[in-house]
């Protein structure tokens, strides 16, 4: 099948096999290598990227499924060299270790300021169930989310979604 | 021009790493990709223990986009045996270990044929088409049941399922007491049984190697955390010449000791690229890691300590059934060994005896996980001494202080013959106390036991030690293992002033390319910014013994160091001659050769650019400042501290929450203090799922149950707690850093501290163990009055986030 699909800011259009999943044709057939495979159950979330604004395992989506869709990976985060504030938390909270699980982690911590910019630790750990870490224990990814909370408050100048 | 102004070894420096990682711009191997590259993809046994009666591979080599299909009768003459570099004993029995199994399979999951396809979807599909009949063969699963005279065996052509048989004993040794006549004159024994589970790595980066052998050199790129080891290994197991091959571990996410391996699918694609000329990848689904890559603990510890009615401990036996799985991977019959050293801890025990039989079962290989035979050891001491304090009615914190070192005894040669150099235990557990509210917290657990409260209140201790930075070579030599445990570096001075360090060490996820250049920086005196750390290639890193047992910095940034004082002794003479005064006139400080008493100074990179043109050399020098150094440490160190958990047990449901984490830990002196933090948080993480979650339970035919993420309980945000952390800082003296190693010190330390709490917990119900992880239907069993301790309930895939079914699911 052919398919149209927007990737971090790029348009491309591709034969796609009716079971090729979403992750495998952004980091096979696209390149898009940031975005990365940690398990086959959908539990670890490292694959996650935003579909249409929305944070999606894409390892639960099938390339189909994209057409005519706009995808944002944690490649197409940064503008013009600047990092999202997202992922200057990460780096200024030493958020990340081996850094696998970042990508998704980023992806997701993004969505989930979006729904809750001011989010208390409770509500970091919930938002982030569905993103397994190895390395951190977590205590680290939460204090970034919030010291990103903090960044994106009113007034800063960058959007929530990365859109 | 270049000298810093603070130190920077202490500085909590964001790390240089995570810029290409927040990005993705990552170079994980199964993201590499090489013209003409072929997939992998291995047929596993379905059954634990069988003959393989045929293999039929003719259809899936038909199907499209097949190249080739082989099996182990194919590759037989060229796959060798999987290398076991640990004979623990001089007549330990190992069986060959095929990468592709050839005429029996000895657990599921084991290779037995592997497809060669143009694509990776080609390959996979094609192993359907692959038939195999079995002849299945009983499956030895239970650990005491092995080493019965009448168990089926796993390796009939051994005779036996116990593969080794290790003791220490002090009084044999002259190191101290005989523990049979501790024992016969306690006044108090306190004897159990535990049971250490298996748990799995679980790395989040599965396994990928690519193996490229187009070039003069063969090339692997491998996720692995010993490029060095990989590359000897792999060439003395296939007999290609070591220097025909090249070894990169690029980018690697993570591995606790579970990619410290020479895998089957390394020595696979290794001999699969060679026969047919081709490059080939390969990388597992999360399935196939789970099953077939090595897991780690399992033993059952039978446990016997004295002491007097005064809480004086006088002996301490341990006999250890340590499961090995199906075959002995590189350092399997060693990890057992590791803790020998370490069950009597922090105290001064007169007399002590360690025997370990190593235990041959048809399951997945064990080998390695973060902290390796030492949190066994911790877990089983520090709950011991919970276990007197109860049977004594002490505080468990004050009997322990009655029987540890203190701190004016260091250096303090231990039972086992161990020197331990430094630490005060005093002075972390004080801190450790104060941060927890210790005693505030036993006056709520009083009053919620007087009132019935349906949750209860448990504090657990661990005061724990270990030994780390692998290691003083003549130690291994004496434990039998086959390598040294020295660490290579160079320090290259490039001629515009920027420096770059070649380490041995081969992070993956710890941070050396921030601390290594911290630790240059400041002795160079060149900023942090122009300091390149190049490691994780045995191109460019040629020497080393890479990343494991926490040596990195103990033994991998001393040699960095070691390599520094070279390249300052070299510019010296020449400093002296570009300022024509004797070279014992010069003083070195912050980057400079200054003539002392004088403001007459020349830069060290000064000094590298005048090298390199070399017009004006003293005569005899080399023009080159470049230097390299082999660090061997002389003795292990000892990281310390003190961990206090509380949990509140639901004991309706017998559900566990970590209400408060306090640990305070004695690392020595501490590079990057973010760095530190990190580590532990991440430690803790793996001791308190060993604690709560994790399980790898195989059924009673053998297949592993806990084969997805949704059965093997890996936690996630929601069910780790805050940690408070602190630490002391008493510097090791056995080497110049002071540094004592940080990787596997939170795990070690922290499963005690909740079994302890748990139990603490439930101890008025007559509890006095339950088996990890204490997951709600096990502690709502010994509550109510069912069997706890090894050997009794039994094991359920998912139960450790509160499901009470065999099914899995969290509650």
């Amino acid at each position: 099948m052919r398919i149209t699909v927007t990737v971090d800011g790029t348009t491309y259009t591709d034969e796609v096999e009716p079971r090729q999943l979403l992750v495998h044709h952004l980091r096979d057939t696209i390149g898009k290598t940031g975005t990365v495979v940690g398990c086959d159950t959908s539990n670890c979330g490292s694959c996650t990227v935003h579909l249409d604004g929305q944070s999606v395992k894409s390892c639960s989506v099938l390339a189909v499924q994209v057409d005519g869709a706009e995808i944002t990976t944690v490649e197409g985060l940064a503008r013009d060299g600047v990092l999202h504030p997202v992922q200057q938390a990460f780096h200024d909270n030493h958020a990340l270790q081996c850094g696998f699980c970042t990508p998704g982690m980023i992806m997701q911590s993004i969505d989930l300021l979006a729904d809750d910019p001011d989010p208390d630790e409770h509500a970091v750990r919930h938002g982030l169930e569905g993103n397994l870490c190895r390395c951190t224990g977590y205590q680290n990814i939460v204090r970034a989310v919030q010291d990103a909370a903090s960044k994106l408050k009113p007034g800063a100048t960058h959007l929530v979604g990365g859109e | 021009m270049t000298a810093t102004a603070e130190p920077e070894v202490g500085k909590a420096r964001l790390r240089k790493e995570d810029a290409r990682l927040v990005t993705g711009r990552t170079r994980w191997t199964d993201n590499l990709t090489v013209p003409g590259l072929l997939h992998l993809a291995f047929l596993r046994s379905p059954v634990a223990h069988a003959r393989i009666t045929s293999i039929d591979v003719e259809a899936a080599r038909r199907k499209p986009g097949v190249v080739a299909v082989f099996t182990g009768a194919d590759i037989a003459d060229a796959q060798g045996s999987l290398p076991c570099a640990w004979p623990v004993t001089a007549d330990q029995k190992a069986p060959q270990a095929p990468s592709l199994a050839v005429d029996q399979v000895n657990f599921a999951g084991e290779a037995v044929a592997v497809v060669v396809a143009r694509g990776k979807a080609q390959a996979h599909d094609a192993l359907e088409a692959i038939d195999v009949d079995y002849d299945e063969l009983p499956v030895v699963l239970d650990l005491t049941a092995a080493v019965a005279d009448d168990s089926p065996l796993v390796h009939p052509d051994l005779g036996t399922n116990s593969s080794a048989h290790w003791v220490f004993d002090s009084a044999e040794a002259g190191t101290g007491g005989d523990v049979e006549q501790a024992i016969a004159e306690a006044e108090v024994l306190v004897e159990r049984t535990y049971r250490q589970q298996r748990l799995i790595p679980a790395f989040m980066e599965p396994r990928s190697v690519l193996v490229d052998p187009t070039g003069e050199q063969t090339t692997v790129w491998s996720a692995t955390q010993i490029p060095h080891i990989l590359r000897l290994m792999l060439a003395l197991t296939t007999g290609t010449p070591e220097h025909k091959l090249r070894v990169i571990a690029p980018d690697v996410g993570g591995g606790f000791g579970g990619k410290l391996q020479v895998t089957p699918e390394e020595v696979v694609a290794l001999v699969v690229a060679t026969r047919l000329g081709k490059p080939v990848k390969w990388t597992e689904s999360r399935s196939e890691s789970l099953l077939s890559a090595h897991h780690g603990r399992d033993q059952v510890q039978k446990l016997t300590l004295a002491a007097r009615r005064d809480g004086t401990v006088t002996g301490l036996k341990v006999e250890l059934l340590a499961d090995m799985g199906a075959y002995l991977r590189l350092v399997s019959p060693g990890v057992p060994i590791l803790g020998a050293f370490m069950f009597n801890a922090i105290y001064k025990f007169p007399a002590y005896r360690f025997a370990c039989t190593n235990v041959f079962t048809t399951k997945t290989p064990t080998d390695a996980y973060r902290g390796a035979g030492r949190p066994e050891a911790t877990y089983a001491i520090e709950r011991l001494m919970d276990e007197l304090a109860a049977e004594l009615g002490r505080d468990p914190i004050e009997l322990r202080e009655q029987n540890w070192i203190k701190h004016d005894e260091f250096p303090f040669t231990t039972v086992c013959g161990l020197e331990y150099d430094t630490g005060n235990y005093e002075a972390a557990t004080a801190r450790a106390k104060e941060m927890f509210g210790y005693d505030e917290l036993r006056a709520e657990q009083r009053e919620r036991r007087e009132r019935g409260d349906s949750v209860q209140l448990g504090i657990g201790t661990s005061t724990f030690t270990e030994m780390c930075g692998l290691a003083p070579s003549r130690v291994l030599g004496s434990l039998s293992y086959g390598a040294g445990g020295w660490e290579h570096a160079a320090i290259r001075m490039l001629p515009s002033g920027k420096v770059e360090v070649v380490t041995g060490s081969s992070a993956h996820g710890q941070g050396h390319e921030t601390a290594w250049s911290q630790i240059v920086a400041d002795q160079l005196g060149v900023p942090f910014e122009d300091v390149e750390v190049l490691h994780g290639d045995t191109q460019s890193s040629p020497r080393g013994l890479d990343t494991y047992g926490s040596r990195s910095l103990t033994v991998g940034a001393m040699a960095v160091l070691k390599a520094g004082e070279k390249v300052i002794r070299k510019a010296r003479r020449i400093a002296a001659h570009m300022m024509e005064c004797a070279e014992d006139d010069l003083e070195f400080a912050a980057g400079k050769f200054t003539v002392k008493g004088t403001e007459r100074a020349t830069a060290l990179t000064d000094v590298a650019l005048a090298v390199f043109a070399a017009h004006d050399l003293p005569d005899g020098v080399e023009p080159s400042l470049d230097s390299e150094a082999t660090f061997d440490p002389e003795n292990f160190s000892f990281p310390h501290g003190t961990h206090l958990c509380a949990v509140d047990v639901d004991t309706e449901t017998g559900f566990v929450k970590i209400r408060k984490y306090v640990c305070v830990d004695d690392v020595g002196v501490v590079v990057n203090p973010i760095i530190v933090e990190g580590q532990v948080h991440g430690g803790l993480a793996q001791g308190l799922a060993q604690a709560l979650y994790e399980e790898a339970v195989h059924d009673e035919s053998g297949t592993l149950t806990t084969g997805t993420l949704a059965d093997y309980l890996i936690p996630s945000a929601v069910d780790l707690p805050h940690f408070d952390t602190d630490r002391t800082e008493t510097p090791a003296t056995s080497n110049q850093l002071g540094v004592k190693g940080v990787g596997e010190a939170g795990t070690i330390a922290s499963t005690p501290a909740v079994v302890n709490a748990v139990v603490d917990a439930v101890r008025h119900f007559g509890v006095n163990d339950i088996q990890m992880p204490c997951t709600p239907m096990r502690v709502w069993t010994a509550i109510n009055g069912g069997p706890t301790d090894a050997g009794g309930l039994g094991s359920e895939a998912g139960g450790g986030l509160g499901s009470i079914d065999t099914s899995g699911g969290a509650a």
